[in-house]
């Protein structure tokens, strides 16, 4: 008998359906990956089943977990099994820990609630707890809080809180999603070998195919609220017979950019580009100044585009924002054709700022909610190009909407009525339509399905192919930096640690940060999808 | 952590400064705008006795000197003599209203607080639920009827009809007589709290941590503990400078009910044009003020362990 069955799953609000009739089964110490893109449903069916729906959700079907309907089991009863036969990870780290309590204190909590241990006894196995999922130095970082704690440990708080009770089932909603690719890496083999180790069943939420292969013995695949196939990961693998699975398969970002042509100028070039930060301090003490960024020399040349990689921290976006000198801390040179941006004020530079545009990552956070799409897409020619009417600028709008191939028509609409992948191409069409000569894209790719990646990527190459935009890309994603970028800098704590061209460095890196960034990044081979 | 407290608390004293400095040399000017002055009485003293007493009190200096003089004495810690209640300092006037005014806001305060507290509470466990809309329905009478009604409303029914309690009086603090008072003052706070404890429950209940306390099948009664600590946060900045206002008094409360406290010293001394009562009573109130704002800090920082460390 299944350790978990699922049988004509229903989730519905006011707005619609967001689950339709899902049926699984997950037997004892097997891995089920549930994989689809946001809002296909995956969170959904994960929190139906751990009873955590907001109360406007209306659940119908039903959940047996080892004989036990968990649909509208009241909630003592479900608490005798959610914390301590299942536990559940979340996706964010940060917020799904309590910010005001010890991590020790808060490991312990499913202990005493469960197994009725006393405090020193839960903490004394919170203690062997941390240990197993192997945070360092785990006696000192029970006292500590979760800000105290980096991503990657606090993921592994969350995982040893879940397993804390030796439940049967761990469900991980996207485990590994916020985290720097080779932190991703070390918390997914972790996984595996606690999954061997205790012989957990595993239900492995996740919106990326690539981690599914290592991780799973079974695939289902969503899609908008549908599951559209299930099978052995193999058979999905070698033969995916949904459409929607042959999608997400080869929706890693493929191709490569056109070279460079010889003789480009450059464009915008910097010298020990350096940013560092005054301390910031708590209450009652000042911390030390942090050096962001050190002594980065770049050249981009009219159609080349520079990747930057490293992880969260390693500086890539201080650089990006000192490039276009939106960051006050800055020092060094930094060049725009030939004029020396560091000497000119912020009048100076106003008249030049339409040449080098930035374009940022969260498209939820940096659309003006007020305006209309296409004011936002306009808004810079007021400054730029003040002498266009209204209605000159609002043709240009939609000639910037067509250009990232939205529907000028939907210009008039708010931007919370978009999605994020257009919500992108809104952010991108503000950018190319002052004419730039250089754009800063840091992470515009990160928050999207891998499907919406794809089109921006070829959108990207396109707009580049076509103007001769100079791109300094910013990334952590490998696959994407190979599909975009002629040569790639890695970045490491503010410093470079190697460059190249692309190609070569993922194929043959030569640092061994890099080796651990291209070995968890897990790319398709050349040429395959 | 607690080695940093001692230098954090001396800095922010320092930081108070030019706030005070500021406060007094902004009443200062006020004051002395107001027409009339202390001794201007209905029938006009005689202009030789006028000037004697203008000399005794200084006020025959220009106002600069009299300015720099005031500013010499607060360093000192001397508010100056009352103008109006003679052979009396500023000092002993305030040092007798304050334990009455003190003894009605601490009372006020906890009472508006568990009230407040317990209500709020309540009230996000039956979210959408009759009881929750009763206390929202209390909550806005509360809020919304001032002390000058609620007072006498309640002067009628507990004095005058039931004769449970005295109307008005200290009475050197007499539990009876401080009832009525109290009362009024925690009302409109017990409401103002009851909101702000109801609102804050219910979103941090909606936030991931409370969620991942519900996935490890956590009973209520853990989950309402962690999420009362996380809401009393918003309660804890507002009870600062609500805390303060208690304290020092209110002008309504103490009228009403005859009450020898601060905030009667505060009109009798504006009345009578009593420059230095007027001024010593901002100066005890800026100095409540900027003392429950430090308060409120450290607590933030006991309750926010992001608040104690970088």
């Amino acid at each position: 008998m299944a350790l978990l069955s699922v049988r004509g799953l229903s989730v519905a609000y006011a707005g619609g359906t967001a689950l339709d009739s899902l049926d699984l089964a997950l037997h004892r110490g097997e891995t089920l990956a549930l994989v689809g893109e946001s809002g296909s449903g995956k969170s959904q069916a994960a929190l139906a089943v751990m009873g955590l729906l907001p109360e406007a959700a209306r659940v119908s079907g039903s959940v047996r977990f080892d004989g036990t309907e968990l649909i509208g089991l009241p909630r003592p009863a479900l608490d005798r099994i959610r914390g301590a036969r299942i536990g559940m990870v979340f996706q964010e780290p940060m917020s799904a820990l309590d910010p005001l309590f010890p991590v020790g204190r808060q490991i312990a909590l499913p202990l005493q609630a469960h197994r009725g241990l006393t405090r020193a006894q839960a903490r004394a196995r919170a203690l062997d707890l941390l240990t197993l999922v192997g945070i360092r130095d785990a006696e000192r970082r029970l006292s500590a809080y979760p800000h105290e704690l980096s991503g990657g440990e606090r993921q592994r708080v969350m995982i040893a809180m879940a397993l804390a009770c030796e439940p049967d089932l761990l469900i991980a909603d996207e485990p590994t999603t916020a985290l720097d690719v080779t932190v991703q890496a070390q918390i997914l083999a972790l996984l595996a070998d606690l999954k061997a180790r205790l012989g957990l069943a595993l239900l492995f939420i996740t919106h990326d195919l690539r981690l599914v292969r290592r991780m799973a013995e079974r695939v289902a695949v969503l899609r908008a609220g549908r599951l559209v196939e299930t099978g052995p990961t193999e058979r999905i693998f070698a033969r995916p017979q949904s459409p929607e699975a042959r999608d997400l398969l080869a929706a890693e970002p493929r191709g490569r950019k056109a070279p460079v042509p010889a003789g480009a100028p450059v464009v915008m070039a910097a010298r020990g580009l350096s940013v560092s930060y005054p301390g910031r301090g708590g209450l009652f003490t000042r911390a030390a100044p942090r050096r962001a960024l050190q002594g980065i020399d770049l050249a981009l040349r009219a159609g080349q585009t520079l990747g930057v990689v490293g992880e969260s921290g390693s500086g890539k976006s201080s650089l990006g924002r000192a490039l276009v000198r939106l960051e006050p801390a800055a020092t060094g040179l930094v060049r725009f054709e030939d004029r020396d941006l560091t000497r000119l004020d912020r009048a100076g530079l106003r008249p030049l700022r339409r040449f080098f545009q930035p374009v940022f990552q969260d498209p939820y956070g940096s659309l003006s909610p007020r305006l209309s799409a296409g004011e936002i897409v306009a808004e810079g020619l007021r400054v730029h190009a003040p002498g266009l009417s209204a209605r000159e600028r609002d043709a240009r709008a939609a000639e910037a909407f067509a250009q990232v191939r939205l529907d000028p028509e939907t210009r008039h609409r708010q931007p919370h009525a978009f999605s994020g992948g257009q919500r992108q191409r809104i952010a991108i069409a503000r950018a190319i339509i002052l004419r730039p000569k250089v754009v800063v894209l840091d992470e515009p790719t990160s928050a999207l399905d891998r499907t919406v990646q794809r089109d921006i990527v070829a959108l990207l190459r396109d707009l580049q192919a076509r103007h001769g935009l100079a791109y300094l890309f910013i990334s952590h994603d490998l696959a994407v930096v190979r599909a975009l970028a002629d040569t790639v800098l890695v970045l490491r704590d503010g410093r470079e640690v190697e460059r190249g061209e692309t190609a070569a460095v993922l194929a043959r890196p030569r640092e061994a940060y890099t080796r651990a960034l291209v070995a968890a990044a897990d790319l398709a081979p050349e040429g395959q999808s | 952590m607690t080695d940093a407290v001692i230098p954090f608390v001396l800095r922010r004293l320092v930081q108070a400064v030019p706030t005070l400095f500021l406060v007094v040399t902004l009443s200062f000017v006020l004051v002395r705008l107001a027409p009339g002055g202390p001794f201007d009485l209905e029938r006009p003293l005689a202009p030789s006795a006028m000037e004697n007493l203008r000399r005794v009190y200084g006020l025959d200096q220009p106002l600069p000197v009299q300015y720099a003089r005031y500013l010499g004495a607060l360093l000192t810690g001397d508010l100056g003599p009352s103008f109006s209640v003679r052979d009396l300092s500023v000092a002993e006037l305030l040092g007798r209203g304050l334990p009455v005014s003190m003894t009605l806001g601490a009372l006020a305060l906890l009472a508006a607080l568990v009230l407040g507290a317990g209500l709020g509470g309540l009230a996000a466990a039956a979210k959408g639920r009759p009881l929750d809309h009763a206390v929202t329905a209390l909550r806005t009478v509360a809020l919304t009827v001032p002390g000058f009604v609620v007072a006498p409303l309640l002067q009628i029914a507990f004095g005058l009809s039931l004769r449970w309690l005295p109307v008005g009086g200290w009475e050197g603090g007499a539990p009876a007589h401080l009832v009525l008072p109290v009362v009024t003052l925690a009302l409109p706070q017990a409401a103002a709290i009851a909101q702000l404890t109801r609102n804050a429950l219910l979103e941090v209940l909606a936030t991931q941590p409370m969620r991942t306390l519900r996935a490890l099948g956590l009973p209520r009664r853990v989950i309402a503990l962690h999420a009362l600590r996380g809401a009393a946060l918003p309660v804890i900045s507002y009870l600062g400078p609500t805390a303060a206002g208690l304290l020092t008094g209110s002008v309504v409360v103490e009228t009403i009910f005859g009450l020898p406290g601060i905030g009667r010293a505060f009109v009798d001394g504006a009345l009578n044009r009593d420059y230095t009562l007027v001024m010593g009573t901002v100066v005890l109130v800026a100095v409540f003020v900027v003392a429950f704002n430090l308060l409120v800090d450290l607590a933030y920082a006991l309750v926010d362990p992001r608040v104690r460390h970088a």
